[in-house]
C-alpha cells in the first residue's frame, strides 16, 4: 500500500482526493458523508454574505448517449448564515480531525471584510483557506469571484489582506475566464499565496431549448451564463495547471481542479504538477462512493510501479511540457494499421481522405474481394487523426521512423538562420 | 376440452420493439462506417449508417425517410429480413464486439413514422404516362411507389381483398402484424396509386386490355398456393396448405380446431416453419416438421429454425410422406418412408433417395403441406411471355420480358437459390424494374 497522503503547502491530507467547493460541500451532513466514503478533504461551499439562489440552476451536456459530458450551474455561494456554516464545520472537524477541511471565502473588496471572515473561520480550526476568485456567474456581477480573478492587481491586494491575518495556508482559486492564467497565478504568488487552485468554472451557455427557444437552464423564461465544468473541461484545466507548474514566477503548489472523474485523471494532474486534486461534477453525477475506485486505482497504480508515495509523482511530467518552438522538427511518426484487429470500418480512410493528408488507401483483393486499409507512409504526416477515429484501440499504431537528422527545433532553426542572416518568418 | 391458452395473445408480435433508450444507446454504438458493408449487404442498399445516425440525433422523420426511400416495404423488412445473413451479418462490429441491431433500429424508425402518421413522400408531377402493375405484393408496391414519385399514373391489380401480398397474408402475425404491411400500402396509395383489389387478370380484366391501355405493364404477381404432394389420401379433411393456414390466421377469427391435436408439416422452408409455429400457437399438442433431407439442407433461415425450436416444434429428418391415412374422411395417420441422401442435384443439394421397405405409420390429425409454391403459368401465358417452368425470363438488369412492353419482378422471376426469395429482394426488383420502365418510356420520348 503506497502512502497516499499529501502535503499541499503545509496542509496535510490523508489522500489527494478533495471535494471542491460546490454543492456537494454545502453542509456538515454532506461533508461528513463524504469523509465516511473516503474523501481526504473538502473545501466547504464558499462562505460570504448569504445569497438568494434561483431555480433552476444546473444543466448537463450529454454527448453520444453519455450523460454529463459537461455540466454547468448558476448557483451562487452559500445561502446560509455564516454562524450556521461555522457550527457545522466545527462539528465536522471535531468528528474527522484527520481529514482536511478548507474554508472557501468570498467577500467584498474590503480589507476589514477579509480580516473578519478569516479570523472567524480559523477560530473553528480549519486546515486552510481558499479564496474564491473564480466564480464566473452572479457573484462576478457584484464585483467578486471571477471579477477579481480577472485582475492581477485585485488578486494581489486581496491575498495580501488575507495574509495579514491568516494563520493557516492560503490557497487562491483562479478563474479560467482569462487570456493567460499565469498572470493571475503570479499575482497570487506575489501577494503571498501559499498555493493556487485551478480551474474554477468556465463561462458557458450549455444549450438552447429547440422547442421553446429558451436558454438551458432558464429561470422563468430568462437565462444567464453559467460556470462550465465536468469531463469536457479537463484538457483546459490540465493545460492551465501545467502552464503554471512550469512557470518559475508562479512557484507555489497547485491544487488541480477541472473534470477529474477517476484516478487516471488524477494521476495526469499530479504528473503535470498538481499536489492533490479537487472533484465536483463526478461526485454530483455518481455520488461520493466514486472515491473508492479513485483511491484503489491510484494505490494500485503506484504499487504496480513500486512508487512508495503519491508525492513522488507530483510534477514528474512537467519538464516534458514545453513551447511549440522547442519541439523537434526532425521527429517523425507514421500510422501503421494492424490488419489482424482492423474491422474495416474505413473511418481512418475517410477521415484522412476528407480532412487530413489523403494517405490511407482501401486496397481490394480482386480475387477474394477482401479489402485492406493501407497507409502510404511516404505521404503520412503522422498527425494521429486515423488512430484517434479508429474504434478498435491499438489497431492503428503511430510508429516512430528513425531520422538521420539530429533533433532541431524551430527556435534552434531560426537561431541558426539568424546567425546566417537569413531568418524566415 | 377447453382452450389451453389464449390463442389471440399468442399471435401478437413476439419480438418487442426497442425502448427509446435502447434505441438511442444502440444508435450511438453504430460506428457510422464509411462505405459501410451493411449497405452493400442490403439488397435495397438502404443507407444504414445514415438512418442510424438520424436516430441518434432525434431526426426520426429523416431516418424513416432514408429507410423507406430505398425500400418501400422497409417497415415489413425491419421485421422479416434475415438480418444476420444480411446487414447485421456484415456489420464490422461482429469482429470487435456485437453487431448493431439494425433490424430493430429500422423498426424503431419506421414505427415512429407509423405512429406519427408521417407523410414521407410526395407524388411526382404527372408525366402523362401510365403503368399497370399486376400484384400488390412487395415487388409490385415498390415499383408502384417509385413510378408514382416519377409522375406516372399507376394502377395496381390485386387478386386478393387487400394489398400487401405475402406481407399482408403470408407471414405470420407474430412476426409481422398485418397493420404494418397495410401502412406501407397506404403510403403508396397516398401518392395517387390506384389499387384495384379483388381483381384477377384473365378473369376480371384481360391481359390484352392492359397492354392496350397502359404504356407499360409490370408483372409482379408472385406465386400461387402449395402444390399437391401427389400421394394417396391428399383430399382427406385435415390436409392443409401452409399458405392458406397462415392466411386464415391473419384474415379470420382464430379457431380451436388444432387444440390438443397432432400436426405434421411437410417441408423445411420458411413457410413450413411459419405453418408449424402457427399450428403450435393454435393450440396443437405436438407439431413435427418432416423433411426428406437433413438439417444441413433445410432452406429456412437459421433464426427461423431457432424460433421453431423455441416453440417446441419437433424436427424429423430423412422422411417423406407416402400415404395419408384417413378414417371417415378425416386424417388419422401418415405413412412415411425413410430417405437417405444421394448425389447432389442441380442446386447442389444432396438428392434424397427412398429406402425401400422402410415405410412406417405415425398418428396425426393434420398434415400441412409446405413444399413450395405453384407457378402462375396461366397468367404468364396470358401475356405470351417466355418462361422456364413458370419462371418468367427477363433481360438481365432491365427486368424486361420477351414482350418489350411487359416487365416482371419479384417471385415470378425468382429462379430459386438455396433459400426462398426474400421480401427485400422483391422490393429491390420492384424498384429496379420501375426505374427500367422509366428509362424505357423516357427514351421513347426522345426524338430519334
Amino acid at each position: 500500500m503506497a502512502d497516499l497522503s499529501i502535503n499541499l503547502a503545509g496542509i496535510q491530507s490523508p489522500n489527494p482526493f478533495w471535494l471542491a467547493s460546490a454543492p456537494p460541500t454545502n453542509s456538515g451532513y454532506q461533508v461528513q458523508r463524504a469523509f465516511e466514503a473516503g474523501w481526504g478533504g473538502a473545501v466547504w461551499k464558499t462562505l460570504g454574505e448569504p445569497i438568494i439562489n434561483v431555480t433552476s440552476r444546473f444543466a448537463g451536456l450529454h454527448f453520444g448517449g453519455q450523460r454529463v459530458f459537461g455540466f454547468n450551474n448558476i448557483e451562487l455561494i452559500t445561502d446560509k448564515p455564516l454562524e450556521v456554516n461555522l457550527k457545522e464545520m466545527d462539528e465536522t472537524k471535531k468528528r474527522f480531525p484527520k481529514h482536511t477541511l478548507i474554508a472557501s471565502l468570498m467577500v467584498e473588496h474590503k480589507q476589514e471584510a477579509w480580516h473578519e471572515i478569516v479570523k472567524k473561520v480559523e477560530a473553528i480550526g480549519v486546515d486552510g483557506l481558499e479564496l474564491n476568485f473564480g466564480c464566473p456567474h452572479g457573484m462576478a456581477e457584484r464585483g467578486m469571484g471571477s471579477a477579481v480573478g480577472q485582475h492581477p492587481d485585485l488578486i494581489r491586494q486581496q491575498v495580501e489582506w488575507v495574509k495579514e491575518v491568516a494563520q493557516t495556508p492560503v490557497i487562491v482559486k483562479l478563474t479560467p475566464n482569462i487570456t493567460d492564467i499565469r498572470f493571475t497565478a503570479r499575482a497570487a504568488s506575489l501577494g503571498g499565496a501559499d498555493a493556487i487552485s485551478m480551474i474554477n468554472t468556465i463561462n458557458s451557455l450549455i444549450g438552447v431549448d429547440l422547442d421553446r427557444w429558451l436558454p438551458i437552464p432558464h429561470v422563468d423564461g430568462k437565462g444567464a451564463h453559467g460556470g462550465y465544468c465536468g469531463p469536457a473541461v479537463k484538457p483546459i484545466a490540465l493545460n492551465m495547471v501545467a502552464e503554471c507548474a512550469r512557470d518559475a514566477q508562479v512557484g507555489v503548489p497547485i491544487s488541480g481542479i477541472g473534470g477529474i472523474s477517476n484516478w487516471r485523471d488524477a494521476v495526469e494532474f499530479l504528473l503535470m504538477g498538481a499536489t492533490g486534486v479537487q472533484v465536483c461534477t463526478a461526485a454530483m453525477h455518481h455520488g461520493f462512493r466514486i472515491v473508492e475506485d479513485m483511491i484503489d486505482g491510484l494505490n494500485n497504480y503506484l504499487d504496480q510501479r513500486g512508487i512508495s508515495s503519491v508525492m513522488d509523482i507530483v510534477g514528474k511530467a512537467v519538464p516534458t511540457y514545453s513551447d511549440w518552438g522547442h519541439l523537434n522538427l526532425n521527429y517523425k511518426v507514421v500510422a501503421r494499421i494492424h490488419e489482424e484487429t482492423c474491422i474495416n470500418c474505413n473511418k481512418c480512410h475517410i477521415a484522412c481522405e476528407d480532412t487530413s493528408h489523403q494517405c490511407i488507401d482501401i486496397l481490394k483483393d480482386e480475387a477474394t474481394g477482401a479489402e485492406r486499409l493501407v497507409v502510404r507512409e511516404e505521404d503520412c504526416v503522422g498527425c494521429n487523426l486515423c488512430s484517434i477515429v479508429c474504434p478498435v484501440e491499438g489497431t492503428i499504431e503511430m510508429v516512430e521512423i528513425p531520422s538521420d537528422l539530429p533533433p532541431l527545433s524551430w527556435n534552434q532553426r531560426q537561431a541558426a538562420l539568424a546567425a546566417k542572416g537569413t531568418a524566415e518568418t | 376440452m377447453g382452450v389451453p391458452h389464449d390463442l389471440q395473445s399468442s399471435f401478437k408480435e413476439v419480438v418487442p420493439a426497442l425502448k427509446p433508450k435502447e434505441a438511442i444507446d444502440e444508435a450511438n454504438r453504430c460506428l457510422y462506417c464509411y462505405d459501410a458493408p451493411c449497405i452493400k449487404a442490403c439488397p435495397t442498399s438502404i443507407d444504414i449508417p445514415s438512418f442510424i445516425k438520424k436516430i441518434s440525433t432525434g431526426n426520426l422523420f429523416g431516418s424513416a425517410r432514408t429507410i423507406m426511400d430505398s425500400n418501400p416495404v422497409g417497415a415489413s423488412c425491419a421485421r422479416v429480413c434475415p438480418t444476420e445473413e444480411l446487414c447485421e451479418g456484415a456489420c464490422v462490429l461482429n469482429h470487435a464486439s456485437k453487431p448493431i441491431m439494425i433490424g430493430l433500429l429500422q423498426r424503431h424508425a419506421t414505427d415512429w413514422a407509423i405512429q406519427n402518421k408521417a407523410n414521407l413522400f410526395q407524388k411526382g408531377e404527372a408525366n402523362g404516362k401510365s403503368v399497370a402493375i399486376i400484384g400488390a405484393g412487395p415487388a409490385g408496391l415498390s415499383a408502384a411507389r417509385e413510378l408514382a414519385r416519377l409522375g406516372y399514373q399507376v394502377t395496381v391489380y390485386e387478386a386478393k381483398e387487400k394489398a400487401g401480398g405475402l406481407n399482408t397474408y403470408g407471414i405470420v402475425s407474430f412476426r409481422l402484424p398485418q397493420e404494418i404491411s397495410l401502412w406501407e400500402v397506404e403510403q403508396i396509395e397516398e401518392l395517387g396509386v390506384e389499387i384495384k383489389t379483388n381483381t384477377q387478370i384473365g378473369i376480371d380484366v384481360s391481359a390484352e386490355e392492359l397492354l392496350a391501355n397502359f404504356d407499360s405493364v409490370l408483372l409482379a404477381a408472385g406465386m400461387g398456393n402449395v402444390p399437391d404432394l401427389q400421394i394417396e389420401g391428399e383430399n382427406l379433411e385435415g390436409v392443409l396448405d401452409a399458405i392458406t393456414l397462415v392466411e386464415e390466421t391473419k384474415t379470420q377469427a382464430l379457431t380451436d380446431k388444432m387444440v390438443g391435436k397432432k400436426v405434421v408439416v411437410i417441408g423445411a422452408g420458411n413457410t413450413a416453419i411459419d405453418a408449424a409455429t402457427c399450428s403450435k400457437r393454435l393450440g396443437a399438442d405436438n407439431v413435427q416438421i418432416l423433411y426428406r433431407r437433413t438439417v444441413n439442407e433445410m432452406s429456412c433461415y437459421q433464426f427461423e429454425y431457432e424460433f421453431a425450436k423455441q416453440d417446441e416444434v419437433e424436427f424429423r429428418w430423412l422422411v417423406a410422406p407416402s400415404r395419408v391415412i384417413g378414417e371417415g374422411g378425416t386424417v388419422k395417420g401418415l405413412e412415411l418412408i425413410r430417405m437417405e441422401l444421394g448425389e447432389p442435384d442441380a442446386k447442389g443439394r444432396k438428392r434424397p433417395v427412398p429406402v425401400p421397405g422402410s415405410e412406417f405409420v405415425i398418428e396425426v390429425d393434420f398434415v400441412v403441406k409446405a413444399i413450395g409454391q405453384k407457378r402462375l403459368v396461366p397468367l404468364i401465358d396470358a401475356f405470351h411471355l417466355e418462361h422456364n417452368k413458370g419462371i418468367v425470363e427477363v433481360e438481365d438488369g432491365t427486368y424486361r420480358t420477351s414482350n418489350p412492353k411487359v416487365f416482371a419482378a419479384g417471385d415470378i422471376i425468382f429462379g430459386g437459390g438455396k433459400t426462398d426469395a426474400m421480401v427485400v429482394d422483391a422490393a429491390n426488383h420492384g424498384r429496379r424494374a420501375a426505374h427500367a420502365i422509366h428509362q424505357t418510356l423516357t427514351d421513347q420520348k426522345q426524338p430519334v
